[in-house]
């Protein structure tokens, strides 16, 4: 297989428009971005409670997710599978084989890791910033969020790495989602495929673009951050 | 304050636009072999059925072991797959109701053009395999449950080897495209579907050695799952898929299907020799 002829062929298609290969790009960002809308605002709350609160259970609670940053996917996508196969608890809701079941897998995977560096961030933070927040009179929630702004680098640095880790992610989505095509197949699970096929173009040109969206979406936001920072 | 807000503004702003999913529970859920989806015969066919029947058909290709598994568990509506006796016992075990006979094609032994364990010129499966075990040439086995797996597994016995365990042996555990594609790497033979094999052809670089024994007849059957066991399972759909693709309609897209200019799958609904049940 020739190196060169496999990557021109890969821009051939991403150039005209395949609409099967935008189909699978489409579902990569509908569920990646869904998951990590849905993740973001709970994690990083619960990483900024964690940093701030002090009860019992936390140090364990903290250890817990620092472990699951190692979780490997397949492992969730196996447990998410057999609760939502018919025979399992959640069986009834009919959400094997669905974008719904990927969303849930993706929010399960990036949960610790925007907890976990959110966590960090906020410990990080220089404690002033909450005590004068405080002595000035704020609510919880303003304090919560004048702290989060001023790590906001580190938050941010959460939000692209959990991204990264559910929009390259393979195991849970070829699980759970079955591998649809049109409608669960999302970018690695489509690589997967058309690897196994022998169709490399296909792959190459769809591994180009996981690359391009992560890059857009590290502007997007590294522009936000910009605006201040 | 406002990169917060903006952050969540542009975040609110993607969501929308990606939109919310439209996963509908009602879509006919098709569990079928990798053999029926990697040919392409599935891309081609089904948005005639499709278009016919107004019903959203989701291909979810697997291995007939696993094809089964989802049939049993009630996590698809519909199955096309191709081990006879896997099959039988899924029906006796009354997870599926309506089988019936849909295709064919058969399986072939292919190997390196170089042919290192001399089969050119044999025709009998069985003693085919025994020259591979003499000679230690290398064999990818699919060893992943699937109907090309099941019928490679039952050649050993009847040629007096156990290749488990043997370092000419490979057990791959993936797919028949893996394995075509792991073959020509390796030089290695391998059984493999003739449709599957068509579309690899030309890239594997491999090339049939042995075919035509009738032990290498590979059926397919469509089974609907027994609405029976669950109720909610789409089984108006999946009357429908088994109504249409054994149909004049169906069964005629089927031999129009062609790799490289060959028909590749043999429609045989019509056919009332074999009792299916």
């Amino acid at each position: 297989m020739d190196w060169l002829t496999t990557t021109e062929q890969a821009f051939r298609l991403l150039l005209t428009a395949d609409p099967d290969l935008w189909a699978i790009i489409l579902v990569s960002l509908k569920v990646s971005l869904l998951a990590m809308l849905i993740a973001s605002p709970v994690a990083i709350g619960a990483g900024y409670l964690l940093a701030t609160a002090s009860f019992r259970g936390r140090q364990l609670l903290i250890q817990l997710n620092q472990g699951l940053l190692a979780s490997p996917t397949v492992v969730i996508g196996l447990m998410l599978y057999l609760l939502l196969s018919r025979q399992g608890v959640f069986g009834s809701l009919h959400l094997l084989f669905t974008r719904k079941a990927m969303i849930l897998g993706q929010i399960i995977i990036a949960l610790p890791v925007l907890l976990v560096f959110t966590l960090s961030a906020v410990q990080g933070a220089d404690p002033r910033v909450r005590e004068t927040t405080l002595s000035l009179g704020a609510t919880r929630l303003r304090t919560a969020l004048t702290t989060l702004a001023e790590v906001r680098f580190g938050v941010m640095a959460a939000v692209f790495s959990a991204f990264g880790r559910v929009v390259s992610e393979i195991g849970c989505s070829l699980m759970v989602g079955g591998n649809i095509a049109g409608f669960t197949r999302n970018i690695p699970t489509a690589i997967a495929l058309e690897t196994s096929k022998g169709e490399f173009a296909q792959g190459i040109a769809l591994g180009f673009m996981l690359l391009a969206i992560a890059l857009m979406v590290n502007f997007a936001l590294a522009f936000l951050q910009g605006e201040s920072g | 304050m406002k990169h917060v807000t903006a952050w969540f503004q542009a975040l609110l702003t993607l969501a929308v636009l990606a939109g919310i999913p439209d996963a509908s529970a009602q879509d006919l859920r098709l569990a079928t072999t990798t053999s029926t989806e990697n040919s392409g015969l599935l891309k081609v066919i089904l948005p005639k059925f499709e278009a016919k029947s107004h019903v959203t058909v989701h291909v979810i290709a697997v291995g007939t072991g696993k094809a089964l598994k989802l049939g049993e568990n009630g996590d698809a509506d519909v199955l096309l797959v191709h081990a006879p006796a896997a099959e039988l016992a899924f029906m006796a075990a009354g997870h599926g109701v309506n089988r019936r006979k849909v295709m064919h094609n058969d399986f072939v032994v292919v190997g390196p053009p170089s042919d290192p364990a001399g089969l050119l010129g044999i025709t009998d499966v069985i003693t085919a395999f025994r020259r591979i075990a003499e000679k230690k040439a290398k064999f990818i086995s699919r060893g992943d449950d699937s109907g090309t797996d099941q019928m490679e597994k039952s050649y050993w016995p009847l040629s007096g080897v156990s290749p488990a365990g043997q370092s000419w042996y490979v057990s791959a555990g993936q797919g028949m495209g893996e394995v075509l594609t792991m073959a020509a790497e390796l030089q290695a033979y391998t059984l493999t579907d003739r449709s599957t094999f068509a579309a690899y052809r030309a890239r594997s670089g491999l090339e049939i050695h042995v075919q035509g024994d009738p032990r290498m007849f590979n059926p397919y059957h469509v089974m609907a799952v027994n609405p029976a066991k669950y109720p909610d399972i789409d089984f108006k759909g999946a009357k429908a898929f088994s109504d249409w693709i054994t149909s004049p309609e169906g069964q005629q897209a089927i031999a129009d299907f062609q790799i490289e200019g060959k028909q590749v799958f043999f429609p045989d609904a019509q056919e009332p020799d074999q009792p299916s049940r």
